[in-house]
């Protein structure tokens, strides 16, 4: 993974000394809190609920475990012994002192990690494929330009001060796992007729108050104009986006409301101007960054080693656990670990001080000492002998981190809510756990098989219910919390927005609607048909109808 | 309003005019675009320098084949976190050449003058309750920049060209030096308007 | 116009904990000790005490918040309101002794 030089170390303690100043300077009343918030939030800082949160970067989430023991440790000393990794890789500490948070950036940056640019009207933490490097359908390890695009995107001064918040995702292989096209930018890597590698570049993808499917501005983009042709669209976005109205505000409105050939000619005219100059991407220099990202000394596997293959047959929780959580590794005799943080009637995404203590360590003796956060919650170790899977697993078990779960409806995606969350109409969290319980029985997950069920508390969408399977979001109906359920959304390369069933659900019924649309699923699907599949097959109608027969 | 520079307060010799103050004979005058569009001849007629101010949805393409009349350009931020003017300063410099003053008006705190300066502007119109002294200092809150901007500064992706300059972090070094600024930044910051990115 | 009883809520700047603002000046943890304001005059001179200490950076973000009165028990009309008050309803173990009755928890 990538590694701080001098010139990396210096900026982000040099941020800490500048934050540490502008805390000292809001403290002593030379800055309003109005001044104060917009720096507090560049550096990750929210006002919620109950306390500061800090949103701490996880860049393209991927860790080392010596950063993760340091995560713990933030958790054990300035918070209450956990952190919640959130849908943009990133990680959450919901309890945060801010007098303190000088200390714990100066902590971070002690091992590298940082809380730039995580919030605020600004470009944030570039996502990427959680399989990044060890997909078998991998063109190139999107993380290289996930990181080139980090380093130009941090502090820039031209576009520190945006219309809005700006999210730019990263896929290096077909099969989306970043979901490129629900995020402002997203690249997607492929190769042209020549057998170049270069990227699709789509603009205006969103959830929020607005959902919109990214729209394609540029279909190949060669990789030395991967930063300038990004310049042009942040310069086009930062002229144009609306300024007056909050809600209007994200560049997919722009696109929308200039209409994509139009947005296209803007950033291509611009372009025109800035391409070929200095912002060209020399090779040399992507082949600087792809050594930071080179294989790990990987060892010559049998690809089917005896012991493995044996206790698959003994152990059929271990091979239920093998079915869901692990995934084909593209190095033969190695496998992609997927730990679940989703535990039956447990907090989606949240994770002790002792787990990642824990994680850590697994990591350095079952993977190269590498971590990786996904959008969807859980943790992965990427590069895990098959021979030492059994040992593995039987110490998750142990941790709690083994739930076999992963793609199945018990693998639940869900924003922290009103339990913390200040912008929040509802509480997500419990609803989370009350459908995890109620779909306890891992035979029956899995008989219901791939069920990405994702829950929001309010419009903002964090916990992305828009590309759920089955998404919920929360809403405020005269003081009760109530929840509205779409169907039918997608974050991969068939991305699709869920669509209103009807009108929302108490919270005393809607665990009963989710068993509804199973029950429904379930009765009418055809041969091996995912949910999502059903659904497209045969739309909202047989849905709606079931879950509103009794009105 | 005071006005700085980097080196520190300035005069400000500079008079802007509201549009319907009459104009004055002769002295350095700033005037809103809508003014410099309705009065074009007259502006130029006068003696005395001119300046024009833009607001932030007035982009500098509007007076890019002027560029040669004015000596001050001033940019509005009308409220500090509406960014449009950085943009604009870096066309103004990079796109249209110009060489004049680049002022920063409006809500300018003290955050954001590394920014501004980074994006070309040279003064900036600052609140009269700043604290001048600590202000200056902001110019300097970062000594390294990761991207090229219209300042001369070379990007870090730059120095690391340069051999020996680079070095891998190491927390577990007891003895590591000290992080490190490079000494050749203060020449080039001398130099020409945007050092290349990757090899200077 | 909010009728009824209210109280004034904020976080404390420092630590960004919940506060309501009770006799004497004074920021508390409890809801159950704030002072309650059962008129404009009074919520009007509340909002005046919550106005300096947001100057004097003790606090943030102050608002007016509705309660109902039992006795001597003091429960947030809104929901959000109470779960600010006693702490998020996944981790009970983060409340707060107080005298609110929690309403509308699982």
């Amino acid at each position: 993974m990538y590694r701080y030089d001098n010139y990396d170390q210096t900026l982000v303690d040099e941020r800490v000394a500048q934050f540490r100043g502008q805390v000292a300077r809001r403290v002593a009343g030379d800055l309003t809190e109005d001044e104060f918030k917009p720096l507090r939030l560049m550096n990750g800082l929210y006002l919620q609920l109950h306390a500061y949160m800090l949103r701490v970067a996880i860049p393209y989430g991927t860790l080392s475990s010596k950063q993760l023991r340091k995560l713990a440790h933030i958790a054990r000393r300035y918070d209450k012994g956990y952190g919640h990794f959130t849908t943009r890789q990133n990680i959450q500490f919901n309890w945060i002192n801010l007098e303190e948070t000088p200390d714990i950036l100066a902590e971070l940056a002690t091992v590298e990690m940082h809380a730039i640019q995580t919030s605020g009207n600004c470009i944030r933490n570039v996502t990427a494929d959680h399989f990044a490097g060890v997909a078998a359908d991998e063109i190139e390890d999107p993380r290289i330009y996930s990181e080139i695009i980090r380093q130009w995107s941090t502090f820039h001064p031209e576009f520190s001060f945006l219309p809005r918040k700006f999210k730019i995702a990263v896929t290096g292989s077909p099969h989306d796992r970043a979901a490129v096209k629900v995020h402002d930018i997203g690249l997607r890597m492929h190769r042209n007729e020549a057998g170049e590698a270069g990227f699709e570049v789509l603009v205006g993808g969103g959830q929020g108050r607005t959902p919109v499917i990214a729209k394609t501005i540029r279909p190949f983009l060669p990789k030395r104009h991967l930063l300038s042709y990004l310049e042009a669209i942040l310069r086009i976005y930062n002229q144009l986006g609306r300024r007056d109205n909050l809600y209007k505000s994200r560049i997919k409105i722009l696109v929308d409301s200039v209409g994509v050939d139009r947005f296209t000619q803007l950033v291509e005219e611009e372009w025109q101007q800035i391409r070929d100059g200095y912002l060209e991407l020399p090779a040399a220099e992507i082949e600087r960054i792809r050594g930071y990202f080179a294989p790990p000394p990987y060892r010559a596997f049998d690809d089917k080693p005896a012991d493995f293959e044996a206790q698959l047959r003994r152990d059929f929780r271990f091979g239920r656990w093998v079915r869901t959580n692990v995934t084909p590794h593209k190095r033969p005799g190695y496998a992609i670990v997927t730990l679940s943080l989703k535990p039956v009637g447990g907090i989606p995404g949240d994770a002790t001080d002792a787990q990642m203590d824990a994680v850590a360590d697994l990591a350095d003796r079952y993977s190269f000492g590498e971590i990786r956060v996904t959008h969807e919650q859980n943790l992965v170790l990427t590069d895990v002998a098959k021979s030492d899977l059994y040992a593995l697993w039987q110490r998750l078990v142990e941790l709690e981190l083994a739930t076999p779960n992963i793609g199945l409806a018990g693998d639940i995606i869900a924003c922290p809510g009103l339990d913390y969350c200040a912008l929040a109409n509802a509480r997500s969290i419990p609803v989370a756990q009350r459908i995890s319980r109620q779909l306890g029985d891992l035979t029956r997950l899995l008989d219901i098989g791939e069920l990405k069920i994702k829950i929001s508390g309010c419009i903002n969408a964090c916990g992305h219910h828009h590309v759920g399977h089955i998404g919920i979001l929360g809403v405020d109906k005269k003081g009760e919390e109530f929840y509205q359920v779409t169907l039918g959304g997608s974050a991969d390369e068939n991305a699709s927005l869920g669509d209103i069933v009807g009108p929302a659900f108490s919270a005393d019924n809607v665990v009963g609607a989710v068993e509804t649309i199973i029950d429904t699923y379930l009765t009418v699907r055809q041969g091996g048909e995912r949910f999502l599949d059903t659904y497209r097959r045969i739309g909202l109608a047989p849905f709606k109808e079931k879950l509103y027969a009794a009105h | 309003m005071p006005l700085i520079r980097t080196t520190g307060p300035v005069e400000d010799p500079w008079t802007t005019l509201k549009d319907e103050d009459p104009l004055p004979a002769d002295g350095a005058i700033i005037v809103t675009l809508a003014r410099w569009q309705a009065n074009r001849d007259a502006l130029l007629a006068r003696p005395g320098p001119l300046g024009i101010f833009l607001k932030s949805d007035q982009p500098p393409s509007l007076i890019a084949a002027d560029i040669e009349r004015f000596d001050v350009i001033a940019l509005n931020f009308p409220k500090f976190t509406n960014g449009r003017a950085y943009s604009s300063a870096r066309l103004l410099r990079e796109r249209y050449g110009y060489r004049g003053e680049l002022r920063a008006v409006g809500n300018v705190l003290r955050d954001q003058l590394q920014f501004m300066l980074r994006c070309g502007f040279d003064s900036f119109e600052v609140s009269a309750t700043a604290d001048v002294a600590t202000w200056l200092k902001a110019f300097r809150d970062f000594s390294l920049a990761y991207q090229p901007a219209t300042d001369a500064r070379t990007p870090v992706t730059a120095l690391r060209q340069r051999p020996a300059s680079a070095r891998r972090i190491d927390h577990d070094e007891e003895d590591a030096p000290p992080a490190r600024r490079s000494d050749d930044d203060a020449a080039v910051e001398a130099s020409v308007v945007c050092a290349g990115y990757w090899a200077y | 116009m909010a009728t009824g009883p209210q109280v004034i809520t904020a976080n404390r700047l420092r630590d960004g904990r919940v506060v309501f603002l009770a006799e004497g000046e004074r920021w508390v943890e409890a809801v159950g000790q704030s002072q309650v304001a059962n008129d404009e005059a009074a919520t009007t001179a509340l909002s005046a005490i919550a106005d300096r200490a947001v100057a004097a950076r003790e606090v943030v973000a102050p608002y007016l918040i509705e309660v109902t009165r039992d006795g001597d028990r003091l429960t947030p009309r809104r929901y959000r309101e109470v779960l600010r008050a006693i702490g998020p309803s996944t981790h009970p173990e983060f409340g707060r002794p107080n005298t609110v009755t929690a309403t509308g928890q699982e």
